[in-house]
């Protein structure tokens, strides 16, 4: 018995070693659970790893003893079955020793649980808001916030394009942490349950709408995580994922200070914009491109939307409407249903652009064009 | 070998099924009472009507961070006065927040707690808090939200900082012309 | 065990009369095997069709990219298939029986409530008619997994949530009459000298199924119920702003989910308890045990529903006690492989197609119970959660374990019902086809699900598309080699194969055995008397 476990072992090992069942991409192993980069995560390894290894042993001795009967035991071979069909002292046993081989599991588990929960202050809180579906990040410390979006452009899920190494697991804005930081994570959602995951930090909590959870992490490396939302949350529940970039202090104070600064352009640029007109190819060209990232998930590309889950847009009496009302229910969304606020989500310039989009796309050509201002006059007179 | 009748045997199976039924219903006032004992999700702040004197524990501080989420739309800006306090377990504090409400009419809001981490929630009790009714917020005004609290100083040793979340939910959707799909 | 005499003559059945003709006997009847046969047949034909749904999941799965079909569909292909294998396939197989061998094994005559056993098989095709009519609803069916987690199934799910709601309903109202029909006729109706310690081990994991059943669909009623009114009626049970919590419908579906995972499971093990033995021609190892052991892991399944809510954000003490009573469950369960794997030791083996599939259950089941074990530790569950090593875990103990034991219980049961033996060399290759092809679909799953892919997903990073490939073969695979069996049904309902003895294999034991083969329309009228 003691070949037969060096041989799995063996196996394991060797599978573990492997190439071909890694994707160096994106430095993932391919069969088993990461070590990841926190003192957590390498924790939660090396007790997956023991129970793993228990439940190995346990079905070595089990099976060995099944197949060793099916291999001797057999009426062909002239076997004359016993009559035995109890003995306490062997049922005792077999009650006691799982007991013990649970105690064993259980101490390492409460231990590793327990060092999970941490409610010591940390270095950093960020809001972490999952909405169908993005991520959205707060820096409560530093007031900072931004949407991370799907960045795999659609043609390379319709298999139009060649899938890239990080497919569906690129975003646009990455969430930016420092290392060797505490860093604490609170969740909540917009609308129906997230679930926000980094296999490589082992954390992962449900976002609930309306209440707020936590999770922290302290990174250990230098380098980009990725994960995905976990639970179930809707259509594009497959299209959410997290990227983290783990950078130095000193970056990280940087990538601050440069967030900060472009803030604040971006304020004095919708001011500019409010003085001015944006040209139709220019609002039809920033609106493409919000409407894809935003919009198109539900509405699809081409407008008509998913009949009975989500409306179309060719042919409804808002777009067909005044202006006005549109503008408004992209301002407000539509409570009660999956038509969100975009008010504080997106700029007044996008606004405007996707707007004058859906008024002019897809053969409605209406020919009326939305300007920043306009978005702006709407929301100071409602 | 009929031990029961056929009939009492099924009265009895179907008291069963309608009693588990209710249970059903009952585990909604269920999950409160646990949530009360347990803190789960952070639901269970702790509403007390005057201040119960208790004595200041001088020796240690709390760190309170205030998180504000608002799911009314893009009408209200609403955020707290102070990102966060320090008391200490005993004293009671009070803070504002407010909510500027940008559309030409008023809105009826109701605020929803959460306390993170959830068993904190059991410390954390309130006197005055803008959340226990609803609130109306004028139009094109800024409206302050108060909230009056002090930490139990039965709050365990190791719970340093913890978060009170407030979600801002619209009550009332004023219905426009957008809404008529 | 039971040594029987048939105080009855025989020919006392022949007086009474036989299934009346067409279509009314199936309609009206209200003989048990008859209605066991209907259950059994309507299963099948929701195993086909649910997997028929796994076939369409498969292939969009099969490489990376949206080839197939779109997400909403493809979410509604999960839902529908999870609820069709879970109320439509697995449970009315065991119902189906239920119907059948209870009332042969425990010596009565038929079920206690007849006319009640008619309505609780009728009504279920309607409820399955309305669910998948639900897919051709404007908008698509349920698309929120068979969870229905709020407030995913509420405010943003599409206008078949109600049609959704009353099939489940009606599934609900049809399990438990089944239930309170098992329970009043394991009660009342068993022969003289049938004492509760003598009854074979199927009637006995049926009879704690029941009550469960009995205890726990009243709660999915509920949950339903409350997810209909916060839908339509503007109750909040489940939306934080009206007070509600979505948190809370994890804990009432759970409450009647874990629960539900043993009805799916107690009954086969009340199954492999029966062929082992037979086939080992040695009584059942430390019955008793396996009686406290069902009994005990009925118990528990009330006070573990939480493991499956560990990432919902719990106190650490309550993760602590759900991690606990969870690891506590695998003390009877083990109980029950080892007393299989000593029925065995130093028994006379063979190996008939019933006891390769048990075997292969014994397996595979155990495998499944590792990997629960596993999911049970709070911590690492933080990194299996909602993975596909949750999909391999549930799938190893409900394909290999449950739909396995009902695979074993139809090849063992079969010729008594048809009273001819089936093709032993198509379910032979049935066997291994169904072993090799399961394997290949379900273990990589571990693989994948350890390695981050999070389940519910139409779509995957291409570091998966290998073995997601593997898989969608094997699974493509594994649903044709189901087409062995139903020929191999069809078959035997033909009576095509040779006539077989009274007692179809020479080591079983049971009352089933002492009745004719094919089993007559009416057995024990006259009630044998066990010693």
């Amino acid at each position: 018995m003691g070949r037969q476990f060096s041989f799995i072992l063996a196996l394991f090992s060797f599978l573990h070693s492997s190439s071909i069942f890694a994707n160096e991409a994106v430095g993932r192993s391919n069969l088993n659970l990461r070590a990841g980069v926190t003192d957590i995560s390498h924790q939660v390894f090396d007790l997956h790893m023991t129970i793993f290894y228990i439940c190995v042993a346990i079905g070595i001795v089990v099976f060995g003893a099944m197949f060793y009967a099916i291999i001797f035991h057999r009426k062909s071979k002239g076997v004359k079955a016993a009559n035995f069909h109890e003995s306490v002292k062997v049922e005792i046993a077999w009650t006691i020793v799982p007991v013990i081989i649970l105690v064993v599991m259980a101490i390492p588990a409460t231990k590793t649980l327990i060092a999970m929960e941490d409610p010591s202050e940390s270095d950093l809180t960020i809001l972490v808001t999952g909405s169908q579906w993005k991520w959205h990040y707060k820096y409560l410390d530093h007031d900072i916030e931004f949407y991370s979006l799907l960045a795999t452009p659609s043609e390379q899920i319709q298999g139009k394009w060649l899938k890239g190494d990080t497919y569906l697991l690129e975003v646009d804005k990455p969430l930016i942490l420092p290392t060797n930081k505490k860093i604490r994570f609170l969740m909540t959602s917009d609308d129906v349950i997230h679930s926000w995951w980094v296999p490589d930090f082992a954390v992962k909590k449900d976002a609930n709408p309306g209440f707020i959870n936590e999770a922290w992490t302290r990174i250990n490396e230098l380098g980009i995580y990725r994960g995905q939302c976990a639970e179930l949350c809707g259509k594009d529940h497959g299209f959410m994922p997290v990227v983290v970039k783990a950078v130095s202090e000193s970056e990280f104070n940087q990538w601050i200070t440069d967030k900060k600064a472009e803030k604040a352009a971006a304020e004095a640029e919708e001011k500019r914009l409010l003085a001015m007109n944006m040209t139709k190819e220019d609002l039809m060209a920033e609106g493409e491109s919000v409407y894809n990232g935003y919009c198109s998930a539900c509405h699809q590309p081409n407008g008509m939307g998913l009949p009975g889950a989500f409306p179309a847009l060719v042919g409804s009496a808002i777009v067909a409407g005044p202006a006005q009302d549109h503008i408004k229910i992209v301002l407000d969304g539509k409570n009660g249903t999956a038509m969100q606020a975009f008010a504080k989500q997106l700029t007044l310039k996008q606004i405007a652009a996707v707007v004058t989009y859906e008024r002019n796309a897809w053969g409605i050509n209406s020919g009326e064009l939305i300007q920043p201002k306009d978005v702006h006059q709407l929301m100071q007179n409602q | 070998m009929q031990t029961v009748s056929h009939a009492k045997l099924v009265t009895r199976l179907l008291a069963i099924v309608f009693g588990m039924f209710a249970f059903g219903f009952a585990l909604v006032p269920l999950y409160d009472v646990f949530c009360d004992l347990t803190g789960i999700n952070g639901r269970s702040v702790q509403r007390v009507d005057t201040q119960i004197q208790t004595l200041v524990d001088e020796s240690r501080q709390v760190k309170i961070e205030f998180v504000t989420l608002d799911k009314t739309g893009m009408q209200t800006d609403f955020k707290p006065k102070v990102a966060y306090v320090e008391v200490h377990p005993g004293e009671m504090k009070e803070v504002a927040f407010t909510v500027n409400n940008l559309k030409g009419s008023a809105q009826l809001v109701q605020a929803i707690p959460s306390v993170s981490p959830g068993q904190a929630s059991l410390y954390l009790n309130k006197t005055e808090c803008f959340c226990f009714n609803q609130q109306s917020i004028a139009a094109q005004a800024t409206t302050e939200f108060k909230l009056k609290f002090f930490i139990d100083k039965d709050l365990p040793e190791e719970i340093k900082v913890l978060t009170l979340a407030y979600t801002l939910y619209p009550l009332e959707q004023p219905v426009t012309t957008a809404q008529v799909l | 065990m039971n040594t029987i005499t048939q105080t009855a003559p025989t020919h006392a059945d022949e007086h009474h009369h036989g299934p009346a003709k067409g279509i009314k006997r199936w309609i009206f009847t209200t003989n048990h095997k008859d209605i066991g046969t209907l259950y059994l047949w309507f299963a099948f034909i929701m195993f086909l069709v649910g997997g028929a749904m796994a076939m369409v999941i498969r292939a969009e799965l099969f490489q990376p990219g949206l080839q197939i079909v779109e997400p909403h569909f493809f979410n509604q292909m999960t839902t529908v298939h999870g609820l069709i294998m879970v109320f439509g396939a697995v449970m009315p197989a065991f119902t189906g029986l239920a119907n059948w061998m209870i009332p042969m094994m425990i010596g009565a005559p038929d079920m206690a409530l007849p006319r009640m056993n008619n309505l609780s098989f009728w009504i279920l095709p309607f409820a399955f008619l309305i669910l998948l009519s639900s897919l051709f609803v404007e908008g698509g069916g349920p698309a929120f997994g068979w969870t229905f987690y709020a407030p995913l199934s509420t405010t943003y799910s599409g206008d078949s949530t109600a049609l959704f709601v009353f099939a489940v309903h009606i599934m609900g109202i049809s399990s438990i009459m089944g239930a309170i029909n098992v329970v009043v006729t394991i009660w009342n109706m068993r022969a003289p000298g049938m004492t509760w310690m003598k009854m074979p081990l199927f009637v006995w994991t049926w009879f704690i199924t029941a009550y469960l059943l009995i205890a726990v669909m009243p709660v999915l009623a509920g949950a339903v119920t409350m997810v209909l009114t916060d839908k339509y009626f503007g109750t909040s049970f489940f939306n934080a702003a009206g007070g509600g919590d979505p948190v809370m419908f994890q804990h009432i579906f759970w409450f009647f989910g874990h629960p539900e995972v043993y009805i799916m499971i107690l009954p086969a093990f009340g199954i492999i308890s029966t062929i082992v033995p037979t086939f080992s021609r040695k009584p059942l190892f430390g019955y008793s045990s396996m009686v406290y052991a069902t009994a005990s892991i009925a118990f528990l399944s009330f006070i573990v529903w939480a493991h499956h809510m560990f990432t919902t954000g719990m106190p650490v003490f309550a993760e602590l006690f759900f991690m606990y009573c969870t690891m506590l469950i695998s003390v009877p369960t083990g109980v029950k492989v080892f007393n299989w794997v000593a029925t065995m030791w130093r028994g006379a083996l063979s190996f008939e197609v019933p006891m390769m599939f048990s075997i292969a259950f014994i397996v595979l089941f155990t495998m499944g119970g590792f990997s629960g074990l596993m999911l049970a530790i709070t911590p690492v569950d933080f990194q299996y959660h909602d993975t596909y090593f949750v999909v391999a875990h549930f799938h190893y103990v409900l394909v290999t374990g449950a739909i396995f034991s009902l695979i074993a219980a139809t090849y063992y049961w079969l010729p008594k019902w048809t009273g001819v033996m089936y093709d032993i060399g198509l379910a032979k290759l049935h066997f291994w086809c169904s072993l090799i092809s399961v394997n290949v679909l379900f273990f990589p799953m571990h693989f994948v699900g350890l390695a981050g892919m999070p389940r519910r997903i139409p779509d995957y990073s291409i570091q998966f598309a290998n073995w997601n490939q593997i898989i969608s073969l094997g699974g493509f695979a594994f649903g044709l080699s189901q087409l062995i069996f139903l020929a191999l049904v069809i078959k035997a309902c033909r009576k095509k194969g040779d006539p077989v003895p009274d007692k179809v294999w020479d080591g079983a034991t049971g009352l089933e055995w002492e009745v004719k083969s094919p089993a007559p329309y009416h057995t024990f009228t006259t009630p044998p008397e066990i010693k």
